[in-house]
């Protein structure tokens, strides 16, 4: 940790005298508040990537006539609740305008008040939890809440899996799933519903699979990190399961695919975007990523789109939009001006209600085909 | 009600004789050098990790073999490089040392994977599902136990019918007088790392065969489960720590059955959340064995000569 830390201080160092020796255009800098590490590493350099793709495609943005380069700068809050404030302190020591992140609700509720004390403007890209808006006025998001995903999934259990009772699994003092558990138990019904919650650092889940096989349960909603993911699938196979396993968008990734490839497990998610939607977009990204080793292997080696990449694309629009309505690096006069910001992105309209989450009113549902190993559309959901 | 119960108990063993394999290499290098070896969960992790790197390079027959080697020459390196210099110092030394190593190899780890999941390599035949008495499982939980205990009889007849088994006896006893009668004590305590880590090895391999992902983090838990498991049986007993380890692998897997064992069983109807504490309960266990029998189930009886 200390080395990566080490090394990076080296490259910002670098990339500072680098900037100041050559660049003719002044700097905006717009902080990435990502996990890079731990249960979340995978999801969170995903979406990464759409940031640095976006970066690629449209480096230098113009606020008040002059034309600024934009600069991301990366901070590792290693998916523990800990460490958040810290990462989110080096990215406001670092002078960013705003944030874009994180990845995973928990770190993002935790660094909420390192920002709201800094005044700096925060963009949720994949929070769901909604924790990270509702107690902080600086933190914005341009995803779906969980109240939204827990009633589509429930419904879409209830219709179209046809499922009467449902186990609920969680992670123990995790926002995200614990949050998602509960907003699917409201929707299913409390009566028909098992809930259950594993510690931290648990790899044995033979024993939870088989809770839910000897409780006569229908569907197994699991909305878990993606590492306890792989571990649920593998033993949902060796156990035989039989039933469906249902998750939300963090499953939407091919750490899930790679994982359930070969193995006669039914898996459904909810996603933000369905490969294929943009044709054009998704041909971009996927050179990009074929043509780059290390974004390569932050993909989990193959050019399989995540949703989050795709909503850390449209999210580094956003702040461009928000700088540009600025007419300013300063925090401050983002911060502004954000409520106010729209843009139409890959994965739909981007716009904020009053607590600051994006006005979007349906999500994807997709199964994954273990067969060929890639995601088949099922239907787009709606609530209302 | 058999029906209900039997898959706990099948998974609880099968996980117990994991943290037995484990186990034993705490309670030999204790009984030893009286040193707690907190690195032993690291090494454990770095087994499985190489596995998933030397499977993508190499076919199985040989990066079985090499890996197993390998986490040999790890253990022996540690044990050379980490604890033999500070063989005179005050034993808390030795302790700092080792939980050095274990964070050093953890952070290794992390920069070389990224702290990415990764999958480990499924090795056939001992993955594959099986059907047994009624119930669909992996092979490898059901080979586990026996394996387990194939391991424990050899390293038992190791220990009480060879000669380095008899000057591990020795060590054991006495340290100095050992060294006195003329046993090469560095030799001795090699040949226990070697062993000690030759087991995690073989741990390792059944244990993220059944739960496949590997992180810099994955040896944690799994060591400090084993850790109670040796401290619980009496530290320094192998019998001991493959008892502990079992009984620690059942029940911590029926605590989490419990609430679905008592609904089908009729005894009650809500749920009360024991599979919340399973890890609590591990942790409870330790203390209790503590306060009331510090030496553990087979503990060495130690009388102060006044």
């Amino acid at each position: 940790m200390k080395k990566i830390l080490a090394l990076a201080l080296v490259f910002c160092l670098v990339a500072a005298f680098a900037a100041v020796a050559y660049a003719d255009n002044p700097v905006v800098k717009i902080g990435v508040f990502e996990p890079q590490s731990g249960d979340n590493g995978a999801g969170g350099k995903q979406e990464v990537l759409g940031m640095q793709y976006a970066n690629k495609m449209t480096p230098t943005v113009e606020i008040d006539g002059v034309t600024y380069d934009v600069q991301l700068v990366f901070a590792d809050n290693a998916s523990s609740n800990d460490k958040a404030p810290t990462a989110a302190q080096d990215l406001i020591s670092n002078g960013v305008s705003l944030v874009l992140g994180s990845y995973g609700s928990g770190v993002s509720i935790a660094a909420s008040d390192t920002f709201l004390n800094a005044g700096v403007p925060a963009i949720g890209v994949t929070c769901t939890n909604p924790q990270v808006t509702a107690g902080c006025d600086v933190y914005f998001r341009i995803c779906f809440l969980d109240p939204f995903q827990g009633t589509v999934l429930a419904n879409f259990a209830k219709s179209e899996l046809g499922a009467s009772k449902a186990y609920c699994l969680a992670k123990l003092g995790d926002d995200y799933s614990g949050g998602l558990c509960n907003y699917f138990i409201d929707a299913f019904g409390k009566d028909n519903c098992v809930y259950e919650q594993f510690p931290e650092g648990t790899s044995d889940f033979s024993t939870y699979i088989t809770n839910a096989q000897n409780q006569g349960c229908d569907v197994f909603f699991s909305p878990v990190s993606t590492e306890a993911a792989a571990q649920i699938i593998a033993k949902a196979d060796t156990q035989a399961l039989g039933m469906p396993i249902l998750a939300g968008d963090t499953w939407d990734s091919n750490v899930i695919l790679n994982a359930a490839k070969g193995t006669d497990v039914r898996i459904c998610v909810t996603t933000f975007y369905q490969e294929g939607a943009n044709a054009e977009f998704d041909a971009g990204i996927k050179e990009w990523i074929n043509s780059d080793a290390t974004a390569l292997a932050n993909n989990g080696g193959n050019d399989e789109l995540a949703a989050v990449t795709v909503m850390g694309y449209d999210a580094y629009y956003v702040a461009l939009e928000a700088l540009k309505a600025a007419g300013s690096v300063d925090p401050e006069a983002v911060l502004e001006v954000l409520p106010g910001v729209t843009y139409e992105g890959v994965t739909g309209n981007i716009a904020f209600d009053d607590i600051g989450d994006a006005l979007r009113d349906s999500a994807f549902v997709k199964e994954c085909n273990t067969e060929t190993g890639v995601w088949d559309f099922v239907t787009v959901a709606t609530v209302g | 009600m058999g029906k209900t119960i039997l898959p706990y108990i099948i998974s609880g063993i099968s996980v117990g004789g994991q943290y037995a394999l484990i186990a034993i290499g705490y309670t030999m290098v204790y009984g030893i050098l009286r040193l707690i070896n907190f690195a032993h969960g690291d090494v454990f992790m770095v087994a499985g990790l190489m596995m998933v790197y030397m499977a993508a390079a190499m076919p199985l027959y040989i990066a079985i073999p090499l890996m197993i080697v390998l986490t040999v020459l790890l253990g022996f390196l540690i044990e050379r490089v980490a604890y033999r210099p500070l063989r005179t110092a005050p034993r808390m030394s030795v302790m700092i040392s080792a939980i050095g190593v274990s964070y050093l190899i953890q952070n290794l780890a992390l920069y070389i994977t990224g702290g990415l999941n990764k999958n480990y390599p499924s090795i056939p035949w001992i993955s594959d599902r099986v059907h047994v008495l009624g119930l669909e499982t992996s092979r490898v939980t059901i080979i586990t136990p026996f394996l387990t205990l194939l391991l424990v009889v050899l390293l038992v007849l190791l220990i009480n019918h060879t000669k380095i088994g008899m000057a591990m006896r020795a060590v054991s006893l006495n340290f100095e007088t050992s060294q006195l009668m003329g046993i090469r004590i560095n030799n001795v305590i090699s040949a226990t790392f070697i062993i000690g880590t030759f087991l995690a090895a073989v741990g390792s391999m059944l244990f993220f065969t059944n739960y496949p992902g590997v992180v810099p983090t994955s040896g944690a838990m799994p060591g400090l489960k084993a850790f109670v498991a040796a401290v619980f049986g009496g530290i320094g007993s192998i019998p001991g720590a493959v008892i502990g380890a079992f009984i620690i692998g059942v029940a911590e897997s029926l605590i989490k059955g419990l609430d679905t064992i008592l609904i089908v069983n009729g005894t009650i109807t809500e749920q009360i959340g024991f599979a919340t504490f399973s890890d609590a309960f591990t942790f409870v266990l330790l203390i209790i064995v503590l306060v009331f029998k510090p030496t553990g189930l087979f503990g060495e009886k130690t009388t102060d000569k006044v």
